[in-house]
């Protein structure tokens, strides 16, 4: 394939200054860690123009020839890919290399997700880490990251996962108790916590009775308990329905501490249901009596 | 197997001074750590948009005009970047990105959906001018690491970094 980004190179390249064929090797660390000091041989005499570029960052300096050049640790500490360039009058000298992250977690980003679940799930909570250096540097070497789920009603949950080019992640189960969970991540001697929502799963078998009160059924449920024995959130809303002579009769309540209640017409052989959700309950005959 | 694909439409060919020259993309099988499978039209998605950010990158760079990245890169990425085009104004120093080839593989998408991190094998040549006069041109085999994250309409670089070879 021909390549006119190629020709379009080596046109401009021999415009510039000095010619290319005088270009030479210049001595460069192959890779330098980010905010770390380092020196570039100079050989030669006479004035000439550093150049470092990349688009992480950008240098440019008079130099003396025949003296190192040096570089400051808070002049380069982005890392990238670089390309150097020592211009002269008479010759030009040119060198590639790496500024590396330091090995030193100094931030993380911790995303977890979700802020709210119902208790008992495994794996539902997730939380994902980048680690960065002091200088905003995506590490990509390996670091190990400890994640802990910790509720007050049980042992946390820890996990240790090293990073793959920066990023690690795991999955947790939410503990079988309601309540606020703490969930951290820990790189190095930085830590992130966020704080997980864990409510009532669905109600764990829903059951209903009835009692006569005037002309009135008054129909009452059993505490509502999800599978772990943690109450159902009030407000969850609980629908009872009487069938009677080809009629319905439905009646929508709100959980009101634990139970939910409500009253419908007395007719005698009316059948009478209960559920929420998805979850049904028992079902009830009236004969006057249950 | 490794699929070929004919990158970039008139898009991005508009924008650039050596953008008359499409780059060629390989694009590796995903073998992604994470429980969250990665459906084609956001893998296609992705790698639209981070090309495209290359695109936008090269002509923020070549003009030097950081408004130009906001299209398609935000948070770290979008600053490190902004901050190398106010020292090469500074500086009058402007640098011509061309990237010739991409092979680029995503390895990671993030649980919770809000990232995806992908690994660019990529060739580019680049170009330093000090005032308009050319002072290099180089030949670049690099491996970038890319971290996207969704916006309203499309995929962002939040993190752009080479690390050595």
């Amino acid at each position: 394939m021909i390549r006119i980004a190629c020709i379009f190179a080596c046109i401009l390249s021999a415009t510039a200054l000095p010619a290319p064929g005088q270009d030479a090797s210049l001595d460069v660390p192959k890779s330098v860690v980010a905010g770390t000091a380092f020196s570039i041989p100079a050989a030669g005499s006479g004035k000439a123009t550093l150049y470092i570029a990349g688009p992480d960052g950008v240098l440019k300096r008079d130099v003396q020839l025949g003296q190192p050049i040096a570089i400051a640790a808070s002049e380069l500490d982005d890392a990238g890919h670089y390309i150097a360039v020592l211009a002269s009058n008479s010759s030009s000298q040119t060198a590639q290399f790496d500024v590396i992250a330091a090995n030193q977690p100094a931030s993380i980003s911790f995303l977890a997700r979700p802020s709210r679940l119902p208790v008992d799930l495994q794996n539902g909570i997730t939380g994902a880490v980048y680690v960065f250096d002091s200088y905003g540097n995506l590490i990509t070497s390996p670091v190990p990251v400890n994640f802990e789920l910790s509720v007050a009603s049980a042992p946390a949950q820890t996990r240790t996962v090293v990073t793959n080019l920066g990023a690690a992640w795991t999955g947790m189960n939410s503990a079988t108790k309601e309540g606020n969970a703490k969930f951290m991540a820990q790189a190095g001697n930085v830590s992130a916590t966020r704080v997980i929502e864990q409510v009532p799963g669905e109600p764990c078998g829903l059951k209903m009775s009835a009692q006569k009160v005037g002309d009135k059924l008054n129909l009452v449920t059993d505490p509502l308990r999800d599978c772990g024995g943690n109450a159902v959130s009030d407000g969850t809303i609980v629908t009872f329905t009487e069938t009677w002579g080809g009629g319905q009769t439905t009646v929508d309540v709100p959980l009101k501490r634990d139970i939910a209640q409500a009253e419908v017409p007395a007719h005698m052989g009316a059948r009478l249901s209960v559920a929420t959700g998805v979850v049904m309950g028992n079902e009830i005959r009236w004969e006057g009596k249950e | 197997m490794i699929r070929r694909i004919l990158v970039l439409g008139t898009v991005l060919a508009a924008s650039g001074a050596f953008a008359a020259d499409q780059p060629s993309l390989q694009l590796e099988p995903t073998n992604l750590r994470g429980p969250r499978p990665l459906a084609k039209q956001t893998e296609t998605a992705v790698v639209h948009d981070y090309l495209q950010a290359w695109q936008g990158m090269a002509a923020a760079m070549d003009q030097n005009r950081p408004d130009l990245l906001d299209q398609d890169f935000v948070g770290e990425a979008r600053e490190k970047l902004a901050a190398t085009i106010a020292e090469q104004t500074k500086l009058g120093v402007h640098v011509h990105y061309q990237d010739r080839t991409h092979d680029i593989k995503i390895i990671f998408y993030s649980p919770d959906g809000l990232s995806i991190q992908l690994v660019d094998l990529i060739e580019y040549d680049e170009q330093v001018l000090d005032h308009g006069k050319v002072v290099a041109v180089q030949p670049v085999h690099a491996r970038y690491v890319a971290v996207l994250t969704p916006t309203e309409v499309q995929w962002k670089v939040r993190i752009l970094q080479s690390e050595p070879l």
